[in-house]
């Protein structure tokens, strides 16, 4: 997949050639009369793990909500320009939303278990696509939940809801409820700041194994987190897309002051 | 050491301090002082009544001062039933309207239609019963009851609760007015209890590509299940004691039968009619006190029964 248009808004965002998963042209988002994102290009390589850097208030999550445009569901919030998946551009109207989401899985900040059992959690987005059977149910459940490390958890207590888990345990079921529908992409919004060192390991470790089969694009706060898991990484500063480039290059010779700055910790 | 020791203002402001907490005891007692009072005063006004007619007060359809026999039977169904009707009418009306305004509506229209929901709950009761009598009661009388009768008429069970002469009061024109009465309160309690649900929840319910009809059966609807058991319970217990509006539209007839059309009467009507006239030491004061010791009784429960059906969740 190419994208259709390349925009020569600096700096490129353009990803080396591979396949790219969401490209992103000259994107602008508004909250209200906020001009919040300016000009974005941005490609998201292929079952990679991209982060986006930067103090708060950069955008960053701004623009991690405009790929499952969740963003429509507040009046007053919109996004121009294009973002290419699939071959078509996901700002248009006509995108089916439900369709879209289910392709472009999203973990929060805090995790969010519904107020329902383990079991059910997992199996709430996938009966919303797909009409399985108990069995293929039951063996998405346990496949989810024992890709993100938690199945020898909470396999004598699937029934039992899911608030009851410890914070760690929660987020990754979370991550489980969203790789459950099977998506190509999978945002996560500073999946580990409400998490112990441990539990933030936990994920981060998963990470490196969900990327072997999905995109994945990823905001956080905590640039050895960005350094660890992230393929690329990229710097976002006042809404707009300062540098982006591989994690090695970022972190160690970033062409831009600003990058520079920020990563040894002078601003921000 | 050069600490000097701060003996100059620590004991008076422990003074104040003592004072303060008396107070503050004295206005919670002041409050259990309140709810016992009354259920005792009800309690013995009641006595007479209750040692005299024992459980046949319960079971007694007529209420006759003539011949001096009480019952609170037909008051008592009265009141049940024309809540009844007026839940099953207000609930999902305010579950709807709550929902609308909390996850649907945008912008200024939702805003007005929110405080207009305020300004309605805010309506006195006496306006409410004016209400039913001009427009609700003629309505029910030409329109309703006729054009039910005339299609229903030979249904079983349906038939007898349409039947009798058609006059407009009675529990479902009650039940009416009770329920666009207690419909605001409902909705604006459950406005709260909606928009109590953290966003990231709904966000992710969403983002898993639920549309809003399931984001609200799945999510909504579990997470604020207890909150909306508050709200009902609320209006049930507004329902259940309205008197003024009631006492317009009732019909005040205290008698026992199948119709939803024929006048009844309510426990509170009842009251608010003959407490005026009922001497002083008479069976028939005892009775009515009896009736308000009950109707206390029957809000308690409604209390409780919430916080039971809370507890299961927990």
């Amino acid at each position: 997949m190419t994208p259709a248009s390349m925009s020569s808004t600096e700096p490129s965002g353009k990803a080396p050639a591979q396949d790219v998963a969401l490209a992103v042209r000259d994107l602008n988002f508004h909250y209200g009369s906020h001009h919040a994102l300016h000009g974005i290009s941005l490609d998201f390589p292929a079952r990679c793990v991209t982060a986006m850097i930067g103090p708060s208030g950069c955008g960053k999550s701004t623009l991690l909500r405009v790929f499952n445009k969740i963003y429509a569901l507040y009046p007053g919030q919109r996004a121009t320009g294009e973002v290419m998946f699939d071959g078509r551009n996901i700002l248009d109207d006509s995108i089916n939303l439900d369709m879209l989401r289910s392709r472009i899985g999203m973990v929060f900040q805090k995790p969010t278990p519904f107020p329902m059992s383990i079991y059910d959690n997992i199996a709430f987005g996938v009966r919303l696509h797909e009409k399985l059977d108990r069995t293929e149910m039951d063996e998405r459940v346990q496949d989810v939940l024992t890709r993100v490390a938690l199945w020898n958890e909470v396999r004598d207590r699937l029934n039992a809801p899911a608030t009851g888990l410890s914070g760690g345990q929660q987020q990754r079921l979370c991550i489980a409820r969203s790789i459950a529908t099977r998506p190509e992409v999978l945002l996560l919004d500073e999946p580990t700041s409400a998490l112990d060192p441990i539990s933030t390991a936990r994920i981060e470790e998963l990470l490196d194994e969900l990327k072997e089969e999905f995109t994945i694009a990823i905001v956080t706060h905590n640039m050895q987190q960005a350094a660890r898991c992230a393929d690329r990484v990229a710097f976002f500063y006042l809404g707009r897309l300062v540098e982006v480039d591989t994690a090695d290059r970022i972190f160690t010779n970033p062409r831009e002051k600003q990058t520079q700055d920020y990563i040894t910790g002078r601003f921000g | 050491m050069r600490m000097t020791p701060v003996s100059r203002s620590s004991h008076r402001r422990a003074g104040f301090d003592t004072v303060f907490h008396g107070l503050l005891l004295l206005c919670s007692l002041l409050v259990l002082a309140m709810l016992g009072g009354l259920i005792l005063l009800m309690a013995t006004g009641g006595w007479q009544a209750f040692t005299k007619f024992g459980l046949s007060f319960f079971t007694t359809a007529s209420w006759n001062p003539v011949k001096d026999v009480y019952g609170v039977l037909a008051p008592l169904l009265g009141t049940l039933v024309s809540t009844l009707i007026a839940m099953l009418i207000a609930v999902p009306m305010a579950f709807g309207t709550a929902f609308w305004l909390t996850y649907i509506a945008s912008g200024r229209f939702s805003s007005i239609v929110g405080t207009t929901i305020q300004l309605l709950a805010a309506v006195p009761s006496i306006i409410f019963g004016m209400w039913g009598f001009q427009t609700i009661v003629p309505f029910i009388a030409r329109d309703v009851q006729p054009f039910l009768n005339h299609h229903f008429r030979h249904t079983p069970i349906v038939g007898s609760l349409l039947s009798g002469p058609p006059v407009g009061t009675g529990l479902v024109t009650s039940g009416i007015i009770l329920a666009v009465m207690i419909a605001p309160f409902i909705t604006a309690v459950m406005v709260d209890v909606f928009s109590a649900v953290p966003p990231m929840l709904r966000e992710s319910a969403y983002g898993l590509g639920a549309t809003r009809w399931e984001m609200m059966r799945k999510i909504v609807v579990p997470w604020s299940r207890n909150g909306m058991i508050g709200a009902i319970v609320l209006g049930m217990g507004r329902a259940l004691g309205e008197t003024m509006a009631v006492t317009f539209i009732i019909g005040n007839v205290t008698t026992v039968g199948w119709s939803l059309f024929a006048p009844r009467s309510t426990v509170a009507s009842l009251i608010a009619l003959q407490f005026p006239e009922s001497p002083e030491g008479s069976l028939r004061l005892s009775s009515l006190m009896a009736l308000g010791f009950i109707l206390m009784l029957l809000s308690c429960v409604s209390l409780i029964l919430a916080r039971c059906l809370r507890g299961k969740r927990q």
